[in-house]
């Protein structure tokens, strides 16, 4: 069983599904455009040096997404 | 029969390595640290006719978010053209499809170029191009901008004109449906192995909080160093060429009976500044310049901008702020245009603000030298350290006026900071370094002719033009004395400064026109006589301290200001940006001078 959690919270190194995106239609538009859709396959690599912004797998791209975008993302893990 | 074409594409496709590889260097870009901001014009011959192409910024969408991809969207929907080629990532196909079945159903001449094939090959995946254009009902073909692969056949595709353009005869679609229809497409014409990114060695060091900053500074210094003990020999070699042809050209005027007075204006004025400016200007920029080329496509800007976005947010801006600064490191005009990649408008506001904090290509070899003087026997390593330290004093103050003008600015909510990281790229080395060599060796000769030369006419008058018994630079110079010794500078420093609006080349050149006023700059000093000089006109550590922080934080340039207001809009703007480095300046040199007695 998985449950959907915040993509803010996802661990490093664990593959998830995104199962949502923020309200705001200018944010989610923006996030698909970039690969965060609901059904992609996501995962985190790894933080900057000061914990903020973090870097993650999408669509075999690497984008950096601040806390205050993925707090507003869940995912399912897999 | 094609005559212009327009390059669209997500950021990091190869889209400008195309355009490179299509124009030769028959182009002309401003575009630095790795960003197309604007749209970069060159030109292709093929089999005797004459091809525009025009190179965009990338952008994800037509729903732009930023300033440049505005500029990209605009070109891309409204600007008349023959042919769009679409470049997108092998590595990455769904995302660039999403903005190709967008740009199709706008424009009917389209082309889709999926570059970077062979790293796409390395990782397993296999694309059925014929599959794929039926799917798109455009052509679309397999490329390596990097190694050449399939550019020949683009280039015969475009140019026979042999495809069949086509309005994509669906129509308009929400995003979401464009989304899924390309994921669609993708499952159907890709097969083979799609390994997402792994983390590698290097992206692990450098978002390390330990590693990662000693690795950057290191770097950092190294090219710092490089620079320095690399421009000393050309240097050298430079003015004593320049000191030779002056002594012909002089001869030459002679010879021809020139009159004195015009024949010195000419030589002492226009050919010894503009030659002080190459020979010392030229060198340096020569050698950082290609080696930080190398940094950039690399890859290493974007994890700088990424691990010092939280402080930037602090500040009240955002990480892609550093990509706009390293962009000010050339040229503080290009640095403030950069700032079109920033999408909150009052993040880019402050970018553009402060930008000139960055030591342009007209003030580095001035702090080149400067450090040199300093530190005449320790050699380059004690010249870098002290240059490198300005340039974080630099940052520092970058960040501390950020935060202090975000106080003052109202309130916005932050905008969606996204910042792709490429895959690390082994850079073609000597390609290179050899474009980014003719690059700055041109940039630094216009500019000698365009600032140098007529800066050098017009000091040489005031040098030469009596009132009441002095020259009018002396008359400058000693009025300006007593204000410019309050702040640990002199009167010809200051003058230096203010004469030096048109261009920061031409500061040094005026200093030491003031303090050799009636000899003149045709017979270049070396760094020991320049020492020499300073020191009999009342030079201290001091003096040097302070000069080379007011290097630093004082007024933009002429061209700068002026593209200040024309990327803020507003006059009010480009006088904050003058008034804020000189504030800064004039509060520094005013504390180290009072500490230092």
């Amino acid at each position: 069983m998985s449950s959907a959690i915040k993509l803010s919270d996802l661990p490093i190194g664990v593959d998830a599904v995104i199962c949502s995106l923020p309200e705001d239609e200018n944010c989610a538009s923006r996030l698909t455009e970039l690969g965060f859709f609901p059904g992609a396959r996501i995962s985190r690599l790894f933080n900057a040096v000061f914990g903020d912004p973090c870097a993650y797998s999408v669509q075999n791209a690497v984008i950096a997404l601040r806390r205050s975008e993925t707090e507003r993302i869940t995912v399912n893990t897999l | 029969m094609t005559d212009k074409i327009i390059l669209a594409g997500n950021p990091n496709v190869g889209k400008t390595t195309l355009f490179n590889r299509l124009t030769g260097l028959r182009h002309h870009t401003g575009n630095w640290a790795g960003k197309t901001v604007g749209s970069a014009i060159g030109y292709m011959d093929f089999q005797g006719r004459k091809t525009m192409i025009v190179d965009t910024p990338g952008t994800y969408s037509l729903k732009p978010s930023s300033a440049d991809e505005e500029a990209a969207r605009d070109s891309i929907c409204y600007e008349n053209c023959d042919a769009i080629i679409i470049v997108c990532d092998g590595c990455c196909l769904e995302r660039g499809l999403y903005l190709a079945l967008q740009i199709s159903e706008r424009r009917s001449n389209t082309v889709l170029c999926v570059n970077l094939m062979d790293e796409a090959e390395k990782k397993g995946i296999h694309i059925d191009f014929t599959m794929l254009s039926e799917e798109l009902g455009f052509p679309a073909l397999a490329l390596s901008a990097s190694t050449g692969a399939g550019v020949d056949e683009l280039v015969e595709l475009i140019e026979r004109n042999s495809y069949e353009s086509s309005i994509y005869k669906k129509p308009a679609k929400s995003s979401m449906e464009l989304k899924a229809l390309s994921g669609e497409i993708c499952a159907k014409v890709i097969s083979g192995n799609s390994a997402e990114r792994k983390v590698g060695t290097a992206d692990y060091l450098l978002s390390h909080k330990i590693f990662a900053w000693p690795i950057m500074l290191l770097l950092l210094l190294a090219i710092l160093w490089l620079s320095i003990k690399g421009a000393n020999y050309p240097s050298l070699l430079l003015s004593k060429l320049f000191s030779f042809l002056g002594t012909h050209f002089h001869a030459f005027l002679i010879y021809i009976k020139m009159p004195q007075m015009l024949c010195s204006a000419l030589v002492d004025g226009i050919y010894g500044t503009t030659a002080w400016v190459v020979s010392v200007m030229l060198p340096p920029m020569a050698i950082f310049f290609p080696l930080f080329t190398l940094l950039e496509d690399l890859g290493l800007l974007p994890r700088i901008a990424f691990n010092m976005d939280g402080v930037f947010k602090k500040c009240g801006s955002c990480g892609r702020q550093a990509l706009c600064m390293c962009m000010g490191l050339g040229c503080n005009a290009v640095g403030v245009t950069g700032c079109r990649i920033i999408s909150g408008h009052k993040e880019r506001l402050l970018s553009i603000l402060t930008n000139s904090f960055m030591p342009c290509n007209g003030r580095f070899p001035t702090l080149f030298l400067l450090a040199a003087l300093l530190f005449p026997d320790s050699g380059s390593l004690g010249s870098s350290l002290f240059v490198m330290t300005l340039l974080m004093l630099s940052v520092i103050l970058t960040f501390i006026s950020s935060l202090l003008l975000s106080l003052i600015f109202p309130k916005e909510t932050a905008a969606t900071f996204s910042l792709e990281l490429p895959p690390y790229r082994k850079p073609r080395i000597c390609e290179t370094l050899m474009r980014s060599l003719l690059d700055r060796t041109l940039h630094v000769l216009i500019r000698a002719i365009k600032a140098a030369a007529p800066a050098g006419l017009v000091i040489w008058l005031f040098a030469n033009i009596n009132i009441n018994g002095s020259n009018i630079l002396s008359y400058l110079q000693g009025t300006l004395e007593p204000l410019g010794t309050f702040f640990g500078l002199d009167g010809a420093i200051l003058l230096g400064f203010i004469l030096g609006l048109p261009a920061n080349e031409i500061v040094l050149p005026i200093v030491l026109m003031c303090y050799l006023s009636g000899t003149s700059l045709a017979e270049i000093p070396s760094v020991s006589e320049i020492l020499v000089v300073f020191s009999k006109m009342g030079w201290t550590p001091l003096t040097i301290i302070c000069t080379a922080v007011f290097t630093l934080f004082h007024w933009p340039c002429a061209t700068t200001l002026s593209t200040i207001k024309k990327e803020s809009g507003k006059l009010s703007y480009a006088l904050a940006a003058a008034a804020l480095p000189t504030a800064w300046g004039l509060l520094i040199c005013l504390v180290i001078r009072l500490l230092w007695n």
